[in-house]
């Protein structure tokens, strides 16, 4: 994107940016199952951000890399984990299946926006130690 | 025991090497008791004593001839019982390394004793070699290889026999490559052992029926870095094995070097030519090494080789089907490839020997000039094209493009210098095909330039062009490849491209260096016809450029052309300058007489180009200093010849301009000019208005309050004047320490009073911190009168009457008298605060004491309360609050005097200027300062004074080399933050704040500085927290996170209570407006967060 574009985006379309930037913070995220980003793998795309500044609410939508991924969870985990640690905490963060991308679609939505069941699961070391995995910085 | 005894023996050995009595007959003794213990300890299995024994032998066999010599006999021996009792490959890897000197040494020295041993060396070398896989031991093992083919050399030899065995051991190493290439213990490079390998390859001819075919075999291999390493060995081994070995091989040699080049080409485009010229290909590694391969061949085969790459018919198909492209932009990128790669093919043909340059103008030339549309069957005059000869259609790219290239190659088979081309090349063929041609070729080129269209497409036909132009001027004249008219033609239509094509950027660049090419060959070998045509037309042109008022070329272009083509060559520059000068003197004139804008923004620009790039180029190129004397007097001739100035205030941008130059051409010129220079400043001084009114004021010493009183109506001071006091300060700024100036007090104590005026002070206060700084100590030789020393300068300075109380004679400079006893505004006083700062920067670099003196006297200023004493302040109640304001102002100044002292400065006091530089001056005065400053820090309460005493302390400290500050870091670090603290109200301090910050942040992230940040973590971290949220500099709110992030590394027991609270900071730096510092507070978030648990509830 050129100076241009984006003095034309904070014209147009303010949300661009904020959306832009939410992106920059998860787009580096690998999969669990692969030594791959995120974004690499269409995991994640601008298309599937979305970010109200007003009333500080993010949501972002995801897309499984196959019906059965039994990574979902750990995947929307990760993106969870991440965005608190970067953004303010005014934020609420919503995170959510893609519709008709995943066979249990609900139970995942239900599992990773469930405050008590996100903590619980960053009390397993296991399963911190797979977040922390994912999240690491790759120098590449 | 017999173990400690060798190994004590081997010790004391060094004693008997430096003793003189008796070296043979010790040798002897010892020789044989190594001998005899290393045969016997092979009997006894003993391996401690082996090593010692071995050690013993080499050092015995290293010796220096006039210590004795071992002699060969012994040697014999000690080899024999080597090859039949040593295991090499049962030993541990430094016994082998040992073993391996050894023989090395054996080899290497005595050769004698060695030979006659035959097939049981061999044996016992393959034998010792074989299967060694330590990189130290390889490289010794290679070494072996290489020494003992260079001992036997005879092809029916003993050599001969084990060739292929050693050949077998030594090819499975081949190409060299490490599995474990990040290993730190692997001392050895891969490169340095793949050089011995090739070296011990290339060692004998008896190698090449096995290597040839072992190489060969590899360049198929699918490792690029394998294909390299063979195209490097096989260059190497045919320089050494000569043509008759490689002959049977040249088909196969031939279609790999084309398969790696023409047939699969793995050039890619380089950025950086490649979208100007389309045609700027990076070779790969492997196309570098093939061609390299390719020149060997054609260099050592003597005709046969390259009959091969000529009789093709791939590359005769190709260029037969050069017709089928005869547009560039119709080029596909994979042809392309393939041009180039022809290219460079026919270049390193042409470029490698004589016989086979002409073999490729035979068969190619005549085509390719068809292509070009240029007849072959009647070389003779009827086949020049018509002047105005313009290319049917478009021109064939594809044969300009080979024929420029093989020009290239022929220039550089001529060589560069004069002296090179000896050789007889007028009547090679080649060189009589060049030269029925080259007045055509010239034409053809030239209508290339001469296009209208400005397309990107173009400038790939303009580019080469250009360098078939360039290419056909830089023939030496002995070849006479070029008649003078063609010669001057070319000239003419480069300078045409120089002096109109002025948008097309490219076109003119590629013509202004071929031009300067073309000049810097005339000035490596002279040619007087030749210059004689350059410079009429390149140069003459471009002096009348330059002083020609034509605008329809921008200055700075026909500046940077006349630099250019005046860097050639001395004679060049001469006239270069000589059109400068006489650009300048015109434009001066018309400033001073008329105030004429637009020649004060050329008379800037000539002056800059003056200072930045023509006096540099003499200095530098050991010019005479007639230039920059001529230039400085000129200017001084103007100024006394315009008696009024019809300057408006505002070509200050002039001034600074002529007073850089005059720096330089000062500080360039030796002490004689320096001295007519000073001389003539001098007199223009003393006949102008300035001087008078100097003596007006200063002539009444001790001080009388009219005197001061007149300080006010220096607003009189004219323009002219202005200049003049500036410009010979300028003289007096780069003057050197040895010059003699004449008049010295008068210019002393003229700077003095100058020094007061609103306009010209700095430059006065730079040219008084010049004379102390350079003045002579003591007067040697010369008349007393007429010089004067230091001490006396400095004398006159403290004592002058300016600040000099009436009431006191004191020696201390007191700022406050001068107050009480004159009328004079704050502003005034500033002046001097100004003028005193440089002065003490001017004593502190040569470590004079009287420093101290000044600097106390700024101290005074800077805590004095402006409330008490001020006598017109009662009389004037009005003005209280502007004078408070002045007070607080001269305070500030006094405090920033610090900063002058410390700061390197770019207009005087440096290198270039003849400073005399005290090492370490820096650190010093920081020892000095620092205590007196804490201590002031501490006594005074007053809000105001001590946000000065902070202001002064920054000053010092962020100028202080960081070594310094580190080892008072402990004691430094409550102040500076006492100092933040103190600052974060005020938004004018951002900057101070900010050099603050980079001081602990230098400290923080040294590891001796971190014990003293251990120490304060929690009041630094507090501040630091202050700042993350100050709201006026990003930069600022940055650099504060990043320290954070470092503090994170220090020991846990310090900094876990803090986390709690750096964490909150960090959660509102999340918010932050800018995105680089919300970046930051991620990272220190995350690093702060880590160091207690990894979990995520803060």
């Amino acid at each position: 994107m050129n100076l241009f574009e984006v003095a034309h985006f904070v014209r147009e379309k303010p949300m661009k940016l904020y959306i832009l930037t939410v992106l920059h913070h998860i787009r580096d995220i690998k999969d669990p199952e692969h030594p791959y980003s995120l974004e690499e793998l269409k995991v994640i795309t601008e298309d599937a951000i979305e970010v109200d500044d007003n009333n500080s609410h993010v949501r972002v939508t995801f897309t499984p890399t196959v019906e059965h991924c039994s990574m979902a969870t750990v995947i929307g985990l990760c993106l969870r984990v991440k965005l608190i640690r970067c953004l303010p905490p005014r934020y609420k963060v919503d995170i959510r299946v893609a519709p008709g991308t995943h066979a249990t679609e609900a139970a995942v939505n239900k599992q990773l926006n469930d405050k008590e069941r996100v903590a619980a699961a960053l009390e397993n070391p296991n399963l911190v130690d797979m977040v922390d995995e994912c999240l690491a910085p790759s120098y590449a | 025991m017999e173990s400690k005894g060798v190994s004590w023996l081997v010790k004391t050995q060094y004693i008997y090497i430096s003793s003189q009595y008796g070296v043979n007959k010790a040798v002897t003794d010892i020789w044989s008791f190594f001998c005899l213990s290393i045969l016997e300890s092979l009997v006894m299995v003993d391996w401690k004593a082996l090593r010692g024994a071995i050690v013993g032998c080499l050092s015995l066999l290293r010796r220096k001839s006039h210590v004795g010599v071992v002699t060969d006999n012994k040697v014999k021996a000690v080899a024999q019982s080597y090859l039949q009792n040593l295991q090499v490959q049962s030993l541990g890897q430094h016994d082998r390394k040992l073993c391996f000197q050894l023989m090395e040494c054996i080899l290497d020295r005595y050769p004698a004793a060695v030979r006659d041993l035959g097939d049981n060396l061999m044996y016992g070398i393959c034998e010792a070699i074989d299967g060694e896989k330590d990189p130290q031991c390889l490289m010794l093992s290679f070494r072996i290889v290489e020494i003992l083919s260079g001992l036997f050399p005879d092809p029916s030899g003993p050599l001969a026999d084990f060739a292929e065995d050693l050949f077998e051991i030594l090819g499975c190493y081949f190409p060299i490559h490490f599995t474990h290439p990040n290993d730190e213990d692997v001392d050895v490079k891969r490169d340095e052992l793949s050089r011995a390998l090739m070296l011990a390859f290339a060692s004998t001819p008896l190698f090449a029926p096995f290597a040839i075919p072992l190489l060969l075999e590899k360049l198929s291999s699918s490792l690029p870095s394998a294909k390299v390493e063979s195209f490097k060995y096989l260059s190497y081994c045919t320089s050494k094995y000569g043509a008759d070995k490689m002959a049977k091989h040249f088909g196969t040699l031939w279609s790999s070097v084309k398969d790696a080049t023409y047939v699969s080409p793995q050039s890619s485009l380089s950025t950086e030519a490649g979208f100007t010229s389309g045609m700027g290909f990076q070779d790969s590694d492997i196309m570098k090494q093939a061609f390299v391969l390719l020149q060997e061949l054609v260099q050592q085969s003597n005709g046969s080789f390259i009959s091969l790459i000529l009789d093709d018919e791939d590359i005769k198909m190709f260029i037969s089907s050069l017709n089928q492209y005869e547009d560039f932009d119709n080029i596909p990128i994979d042809i392309k490839q393939r041009l180039h790669a022809v290219g460079r093919i026919m270049s390193v043909c042409a470029n490698t020997t004589i016989a086979s340059c002409n073999k490729v103008f035979e068969s190619f030339f005549p085509l390719l000039m068809n292509y070009l549309g240029l007849s072959v069957a009647k070389p003779s005059k009827d086949s020049y094209p018509a002047e105005d000869y313009y290319p049917p259609g478009r021109l064939n790219f594809g044969a300009l493009y080979l024929c420029v290239e093989l020009l290239t190659a022929c220039r550089y088979l001529v060589g560069f210098d004069e002296l090179t081309s000896i050789h007889d090349f007028s009547n090679q063929t080649w060189c009589v095909m060049l030269h029925n041609f080259s007045k055509s070729l010239a034409t053809v080129f030239i209508s290339l330039l001469g296009s209208n269209v400005a397309e990107n497409s173009q400038n790939a036909y303009v580019c080469y062009g250009v360098k078939g132009l360039q290419n056909l001027a830089t023939f030496p004249g002995s070849l006479l490849a070029v008649s003078k008219s063609t010669y001057d033609s070319i000239l003419l239509k480069l300078m045409s491209v120089i002096t109109s094509d002025i948008n097309k950027t490219f076109a003119w660049t590629s013509a202004m260096n071929s031009l300067v090419e073309i000049g810097s060959f005339l000035d490596n070998c002279p040619d007087s016809e030749r210059s004689s045509s350059f410079g009429s037309i390149v140069v003459e042109k471009i002096f009348s450029l330059i002083s020609s008022d034509d605008l329809t070329m921008p200055l700075s272009l026909k500046l940077q052309a006349a630099f250019e083509i005046g860097a050639t060559g001395k004679n060049f520059m001469l006239r270069v300058v000589q059109g400068l000068d006489e650009a300048i003197s015109p434009n001066l004139s018309a400033v001073y007489a008329h105030g004429n804008l637009k020649s004060v923004e050329l008379t800037v620009k000539l002056l800059e180009c003056y200072s930045n790039k023509v006096l540099p180029w003499f200095h530098e190129n050991g010019g005479s200093e007639e230039i920059p004397l001529n230039f400085a007097l000129n200017i001084w001739d103007k100024i006394e010849n315009s008696r009024s100035f019809n300057l408006g205030s505002l070509e200050n941008e002039l001034l600074d301009a002529t007073m850089t130059a005059m720096k330089q051409a000062v500080g360039n010129c030796s002490e004689e000019s320096q001295e007519t220079i000073i001389n003539k400043a001098l007199g223009v001084l003393l006949s102008s208005n300035c001087f008078r009114w100097m003596e007006s004021i200063s002539g009444n010493t001790p001080l009388k309050a009219e005197g001061l009183q007149q300080i006010h109506k220096l607003d009189s001071f004219a323009i002219r004047d202005e200049w003049i006091t500036s410009l010979i300060a300028s003289v007096v700024i780069a003057l050197r320490p040895q010059t003699y100036i004449p008049n010295g007090k008068l210019i002393l104590q003229f700077f003095i009073t100058t020094l007061l005026n609103g306009h010209v002070h700095v430059p006065s206060a730079q040219a008084l911190g010049s004379l102390v700084n350079k003045l002579p100590l003591k007067i040697t030789g010369t008349p007393l009168s007429k010089n004067f020393s230091l001490d006396e300068a400095v004398d006159m300075i403290f004592h002058s009457c300016i600040w000099t109380s009436c009431e006191r004679g004191s020696s201390e400079i007191d700022l406050s008298s001068l107050r009480l006893c004159s009328l004079s505004t704050e502003s005034v006083k500033i002046h001097a605060v100004i003028g005193l700062a440089w002065i003490g920067k001017g004593l502190i670099m040569r470590g004079h004491e009287k420093v101290k003196d000044i600097t106390m006297t700024l101290l005074s200023c800077m805590i004095s309360d402006g409330n008490t004493g001020s006598l017109p302040n009662l009389q004037h109640p009005s003005n209280v609050c502007n004078d408070e304001d002045m007070h607080h102002q001269l305070m500030k100044s006094a405090a920033d005097a610090f900063h002058i002292i410390m700061s390197d400065s770019e207009s005087c006091l440096n290198r270039r200027y003849h400073a005399s530089i005290r090492p370490l001056y820096k650190q010093r005065f920081f020892n000095t300062m620092m205590p007196i400053l804490s201590s002031l820090m501490l006594k005074s309460d007053s809000p105001s004074i001590r946000s000065m005493l902070c202001r002064a302390i920054v000053h010092v400290v962020s100028d202080t080399p960081l070594t310094a500050i580190l080892s008072e870091a402990k004691k430094l670090i409550p102040l500076l933050l006492d100092c933040l603290s103190m600052m974060v109200k005020d938004i004018l301090n951002k900057e101070i704040i900010y050099s603050v910050l980079l001081i602990i942040s230098g400290i923080l992230v040294d590891k001796n500085g971190q014990e003293a940040v251990a120490e304060n973590a929690h009041s630094i971290v507090n501040q630091l927290i202050e700042l993350t949220t100050y709201p006026h500099m990003m930069v600022i709110r940055e650099t504060a996170v990043q320290c954070l992030v470092a503090m994170s590394e220090l020991p846990h027991t310090r900094i876990y209570p803090l986390r709690t609270q750096v964490l909150q900071a960090m959660l509102k730096a999340l918010d932050d407006p800018k995105w680089v510092v919300r970046q930051e507070a991620v990272r220190c978030r995350q690093a702060w967060a880590s160091i207690a648990s990894r979990s995520l509830h803060f």
